[in-house]
């Protein structure tokens, strides 16, 4: 079941339009638990997401630093599942058909789902894509096969370690976008010198025409701003993620519910004005 | 492509294919950070087999420095007691740092040296990986850190201080349980932020292609010795291998040799933990299923959602709730039989060995000996039976006192 345009193309379509680079803002699915991360994701593109990466959580995130392996416990915890993931999309669905949603996670609960089953069903939640964080080209093809089927982009990641004799194999089956991991390191951790990210871009066009979006290290509206004078889009995952936590010591999860979604939300129109305003 | 198979193999001994498989197991699911490297220590470890200067060196250090080959040993007084099959030892715990653990770091550090690599990460269970790393980069002056799990540090706590006083860094790791798997994700960690000049010596045969292999190949000398040495002692082949396994790697050391002789008998034994029956265990070929963590496919202890579940053991090297994907492979085919033991047994054939032999052994080969003691006396005189003594209690006697409702 292909999609007449992916929501995906259209967004980078939309957005190379207003002249503009996108803003992709991460949280894991069920963090803190799942009707606040509904509530949260539903105020996300109002807030200035122009696309949604929803981590799957797991119980080993070996790429992934303090702030994103807490919050995987965090989702675990409140009882969330592939299943509720799943459903979340379902229904942000029915209120938002335009705005893209990738889900980011490691690939054991999609291979224990089962590759055929999550792709049509993730398929038919509304699901544009999937960062696999675990599986490189060199094993993705009993993934990428059945998802590309079923209409969705596997997202392939490009490194400081990708060279040029190895871009050429991670462009191969490439679709959606390109995912440039801006650091040699786990997320949340270290930043880039911009320089360094648009030397990797110079290298990534020439083999690609994908759009590329820049993650890893992107913690504040500055260093957001500065990503999109550069990529076509860039990721926030950990420092959100982290008002998440910042609220939930603050007992969010008893009283504070509307504060931490507003929180969060006014931390991503934040990032969202510099992502806005940085070639203006 | 992969292939599911039920048909026999023509040879068990050849694999993994050119991409790491053993049939739908194993494989490199790493992030794409690490595969360059992964790649470069494939490419490198190709090199070093087909130099016969590097065979030379480490045959240099495992005889001088190591102390192979280690002994085969009958063990007349078990064997007596138990009355059945003749039952050898295949003394691996009397290496130098009292485990097999240094067969593969002594490999790997040559390995890395030829990388040009200066700075060594391991993860650590019981400590012995943790040890014979400390070990050999003490010997060559390189800069050690191993990572290892806050409850295991606990438990083993002599063997973090003498990693300490061979010069490495111990950073206790808090996530998860605090055991293996948790220090493993660590060590990934590290080695994703420093793929420049890091070499990450694994400890068992698991994790992505190359090492599962590598590490094998490093550590079936064990067999190869026993092949060898039985033939001295008996004049044939011996009957039936056991030995525990946690990763694998002291198992499929000792079984690689023979895994195309199929008159012997392979058992695996596996830590029942609680009992199987109890869900606190580390038996992930009897009660888990396959699934992808640390680098590769394999069999795994999770939940319906993928969630990777806790090991429970007494044992701390065998306290993981994965297995090498090569055992995955030889479990499906029918080749080896695992079998499972639980942590009271395993203390009961712990103090018999102690008191018959005058060997303590590891809580691990621990694990071996009750099922040698399960096995042997269904056994006719003449079979022989090879045990891998891969490991040395000592590290043990706070752990097994404290079982045992002792205060030292």
């Amino acid at each position: 079941m292909s999609r007449k345009q992916g929501r995906l193309a259209a967004r980078f379509k939309q957005l190379a339009a207003e002249g503009r680079a996108g803003l992709v803002t991460f949280i894991t699915a069920g963090d803190p638990n799942r009707e606040i991360s509904s509530a949260i994701i539903e105020g996300l593109p109002g807030a200035g997401a122009d696309i949604i990466e929803l981590g799957m959580p797991f119980t080993d995130p070996m790429a992934d630093g303090p702030a994103i392996q807490a919050s995987s416990i965090r989702a675990l915890d409140a009882g969330q599942n592939m299943n509720v993931t799943l459903a979340m999309v379902k229904s942000f669905r029915e209120k938002d058909d335009d705005t893209p949603i990738v889900l980011m996670g490691y690939y054991n609960p999609i291979y224990i789902y089962g590759v055929e089953r999550f792709s049509e069903d993730a398929a038919n939640a509304g699901v544009d894509g999937l960062i696999i964080v675990d599986i490189p080209p060199e094993e993705d093809a009993e993934l990428r096969i059945p998802a590309n089927k079923a209409g969705i982009d596997l997202v392939r990641l490009t490194t400081p370690t990708s060279d040029e004799q190895r871009l050429p194999a991670l462009m191969g089956g490439a679709s959606g976008f390109i995912y440039y991991v801006s650091i040699a390191g786990i997320t949340g951790t270290k930043s880039a010198a911009t320089s360094n990210v648009a030397d990797a871009i110079t290298r990534i066009r020439k083999f690609s025409d994908l759009p590329i979006a820049v993650g890893f290290g992107i913690k504040t509206p500055e260093q957001a701003a500065e990503i999109a004078r550069v990529a076509d889009a860039a990721v926030v995952g950990s420092a959100i993620v982290q008002v998440i936590a910042d609220n939930v010591e603050n007992n969010a999860r008893t009283k504070g519910a509307p504060d931490l979604r507003e929180s969060v939300l006014k931390f991503v129109s934040e990032l969202a004005q510099g992502v806005r305003t940085a070639r203006s | 492509m992969t292939r599911i198979s039920n048909e026999k193999p023509n040879s068990f001994k050849a694999l993994p294919d050119s991409d790491g498989h053993f049939g739908i197991y194993g494989g490199r699911y790493v992030a794409e950070t690490l595969m360059p490297l992964i790649l470069s220590v494939e490419k490198a470890y190709e090199e070093a087999q087909a130099d016969p200067a590097f065979q030379a060196e480490l045959d240099e250090y495992l005889k001088h420095y190591v102390g192979r080959p280690s002994p085969l040993y009958h063990a007349r007084r078990l064997s007596d007691h138990l009355g059945g099959a003749k039952i050898y030892f295949k003394r691996d715990e009397l290496n130098h740092t009292g485990a097999h653990k240094i067969n593969n770091t002594m490999g790997q550090i040559l390995l890395a040296r030829r990388m040009g690599k200066e700075r060594i990460i391991a993860e650590t269970g019981a400590g012995q990986h943790g040890v014979a790393t400390a070990t050999v980069c003490a010997l060559f002056g390189m800069k050690c850190i191993v990572y290892m799990g806050e409850t295991d540090i606990a438990r083993q706590a002599p063997n973090v201080f003498r990693m300490k006083l061979l010069g490495a860094e111990v950073v206790p790791v808090t996530s998860g349980s605090g055991t293996l798997k948790d220090a493993m994700n660590e060590a990934l960690r590290d080695w994703v932020s420093n793929v420049d000049d890091t070499y990450y010596i694994i400890g068992t045969a698991a994790g992505p292609h190359p090492y599962p292999a590598m590490v094998r190949n490093f550590q079936k000398i064990i067999g190869e010795e026993v092949r060898q040495q039985m033939t001295e002692a008996e004049g044939r082949l011996p009957d039936s291998l056991v030995a525990c396994i946690g990763g694998g790697s002291n198992a499929i050391g000792l079984f690689y040799d023979f895994l195309d002789d199929e008159d012997v008998t392979i058992y695996a034994v596996e830590a029942a933990g609680k009992g199987i029956e109890t869900g606190e265990h580390a038996a992930s070929l009897s009660a888990g299923g396959p699934g992808v963590l640390h680098g590769n496919r394999t069999y795994l202890l999770q939940d319906e959602d993928g969630q990777i579940t806790e090991a429970h053991s007494i044992s701390a090297g065998l306290d993981y709730p994965g297995i090498g994907p090569e055992h995955s492979w030889l479990h499906d085919s029918g080749r080896v039989n695992y079998v499972p033991i639980t942590d009271d047994e395993a203390l009961d054939a712990f103090q018999l060995c102690t008191q018959l032999e005058g060997i303590i052994p590891a809580l691990e080969p621990s694990h071996a000996l009750a099922y040698v003691g399960k096995l042997a006396p269904t056994l006719p005189k003449d079979h022989l039976l090879v045990m891998n003594m891969c490991g040395r209690g000592d590290k043990d006697v706070f752990t097994v006192a404290e079982a045992l409702g002792v205060t030292l």
